[in-house]
């Protein structure tokens, strides 16, 4: 163990150890209690449905078998849930972050005659919302339910973003943008060519958390699409199995009547379902997010004090 | 009425200083075409998707019937927010929405912080990256995964009755999640796991603007580590937690909707149910659309005002604030 500044230092005596040490114990805790459920979620996934059932996988699955995924995939709900999540989290970010990072440009220019109205007229909306009931009868006036769109549009600009966004072009140094200006470029060229290059950690960051957001939801289906099976997303699918199993839970035949109907041969069990379903939809971000750790902790920062 | 001379004079002030001002504007905006072109089309999104719901407020004060148009609606003016107060499932949903977000509020602060201290004063400094990593973690996984992995952990089966049960702390397994008085409990701590990696960054962020010449100072004079975390790591601290505990008494209204509506179930809605679902099942399931918008707008104003009277506080009490 690399040991800091202090241990060297003579004032390194033994209530500090013991601080250390229960300091050092303490995070291992917080790190099991924290991946703990993904692993037995893991292991139940790759486990036989039927042994899972005698209980005692933990960690690791006792009778390997792939037979809950390929149950889960050749499922048509599935295949439409997958491909719809993963076309709702590309479009999606790339429209937002796109549209979202052009705005924080015009209102990053110091001399644009809009600049307080549009920052002003964005910002009163974070604390203003109409509301479930107004927004869901303007989506149906619009037109847009039963359609992939609704999950797009609604989503074009987010103000925190923006602001995250807005925070880093202003932070830029102010030859760069003035140069590329003396060169004759204009304010759409110097976004494109100058302004987009140069803020790839902001924009790294705001992506993360529109296509967390995107990947993540479910409530637009719900509210939306619910009656189109080709637009549902997998969140909003395992959000059906688990409100299905929490009513089974009170009663058992309920449990029963679930896993015979999704299987009619019980090859496969309503908690492997679950487990299995758990890992799709949180697999993806598990393999992105750490490696945009440096990006999200400088947005957050940015955007905490300055929001 | 009798106002109306007033008006009269500020318009023609007005029209007097618009004429100077007017024409620059107008050329200025014309100058500018290009970043016009960039940000109206949003501006005209945001009124679109944004400023329409709020004028449908005015539901709110209507009888509203979908099967109508906007226009010929009929007004009944307070009536629904009268029917509001006197239906008690509203206040019970009131109360649940203030114990849950004041558990999530003091829960949520008080892990946040000692962890982000904790953190701190760990020496290996991959040792402390992984574990910031890892904490992360479930503040990126959607609710309905969380809400998966919490009622299979509090499910008779589950790990949580498992380990109760093998430390003798209980007998039987606990049906945790059909018991309304465990409900609070079970959303204040699923709330902590999910997001209490997450909200030590904004704290970690601000115990690295603290001059470490005052912590070396402090060692000299003899002081431990928990003088040291008493008196230069919480003071330094004082700030940040000052702005965020405005904007979250802003949202005291909004104890969270998605765990609520997960986790909840026919035995827990005396004490899961809060405004957020009393909105839904109003608005969506009964299709009373008034008395719903009006649940809406309550909640909004009184975040406002919670907002609004916090930053005052944090002003007279000489603290930063949000404006």
């Amino acid at each position: 163990m690399r040991e800091g500044r202090l241990a060297r230092s003579k004032f390194y005596n033994w209530p500090d150890k013991l601080f250390d040490l229960c300091n050092i114990l303490f995070m291992i805790g917080l790190v099991i209690v924290t991946l703990y459920p993904f692993i037995n979620m893991f292991a139940l996934s790759f486990n036989n449905a039927n042994d899972s059932i005698r209980g005692g996988v933990y960690l690791w699955p006792r009778l390997w078998t792939l037979d809950n995924y390929k149950y889960i995939f050749n499922e048509a709900s599935i295949y439409y849930a997958t491909t719809i999540s993963a076309l709702r989290t590309i479009i999606g970010t790339l429209v937002s972050v796109f549209c979202t990072a052009m705005l924080a440009y015009t209102v990053s220019r110091q001399n644009f005659v809009l600049r307080k109205f549009v920052t002003v007229a964005f910002i009163f909306t974070m604390y203003f919302s109409g509301g479930l009931i107004p927004g869901y009868l303007l989506i149906k006036e619009l037109h847009l339910i039963n359609s992939f769109w609704v999950y797009i549009i609604p989503g074009i600009i987010g103000v925190f973003n923006m602001i995250v966004i807005r925070s880093f072009i202003e932070g830029l140094p102010d030859g760069i943008l003035e140069s590329a200006k003396i060169d004759g470029a204009g304010e759409f060229t110097t976004f494109m060519r100058v302004v987009l290059p140069l803020t790839v950690p902001a924009l790294a960051t705001v992506s993360l958390f529109v296509a967390v957001g995107q990947w993540n939801s479910w409530f637009d289906v719900f509210l939306y699409n619910s009656s189109r099976i080709e637009l549902s997303t997998l969140q909003y699918e395992l959000m059906k199995i688990l409100q299905t199993s929490n009513t089974a839970a009170t009663s058992s035949t309920a449990a029963d009547q679930f896993a015979s109907g999704q299987s009619g041969v019980t090859s496969v069990t309503p908690t492997s379902i679950r487990a299995t379903m758990t890992i799709i939809a949180s697999v993806p971000i598990i393999m992105v997010y750490p490696f945009l750790q440096k990006y999200f902790v400088k947005g957050m920062t940015v955007g905490g004090v300055k929001g | 009425m009798e106002n109306q001379t007033q008006p009269a004079i500020s318009t023609a002030q007005g029209r007097a200083l618009r004429r100077s001002r007017l024409p620059f504007f107008f050329k200025k905006l014309l100058q500018q075409k290009v970043l016009v072109a960039m940000s109206v089309p949003f501006l005209l999104w945001l009124v679109l998707f944004k400023y329409v719901p709020l004028w449908g407020w005015t539901i709110a004060f209507q009888k509203f019937r979908p099967a109508k148009g906007l226009f010929d609606q009929e007004w009944v003016g307070w009536k629904n927010f009268a029917f509001l107060f006197q239906d008690d499932t509203f206040y019970q949903v009131l109360r649940n929405t203030i114990v849950m977000s004041t558990i999530n509020l003091v829960f949520g602060f008080v892990t946040a912080i000692t962890l982000a201290i904790l953190l701190n004063e760990l020496r290996h400094i991959l040792f402390k990256r992984v574990v910031q990593t890892i904490s992360y973690l479930p503040h990126f996984i959607s609710w309905v995964v969380a809400a998966s992995i919490v009622s299979s952990a509090l499910s008779p089966e589950g790990i949580i009755n498992i380990l109760l049960v093998k430390l003798h702390i209980i007998e039987q397994p606990i049906l945790w999640l059909g018991k309304g008085e465990y409900f609070w409990g079970i959303i204040g701590s699923a709330e902590v796991w999910k997001n209490v990696g997450w909200n030590t960054i904004i704290y970690l962020a601000a115990i690295t603007t603290i001059d470490p010449a005052q912590y070396e100072a402090a060692e000299i004079d003899g002081a431990n580590r928990f003088q040291r975390i008493g008196y230069i790591t919480l003071p330094g601290l004082k700030s940040v937690i000052v702005i965020l505990l405005i904007m979250n008494l802003g949202h005291i209204l909004e104890s969270g909707f998605e765990p609520q509506y997960l986790l909840g179930n026919g035995m827990t809605v005396e004490y899961s149910d809060n405004l957020d679902i009393f909105v839904l099942k109003y608005g969506m399931d009964m299709s009373n659309y008034s008395l719903a918008t009006a649940a809406g707008i309550f909640k909004t104003a009184v975040s406002f005002i919670f907002l609004l009277s916090a930053n005052g506080i944090a002003k007279r009490l000489g603290e930063s604030r949000l404006f």
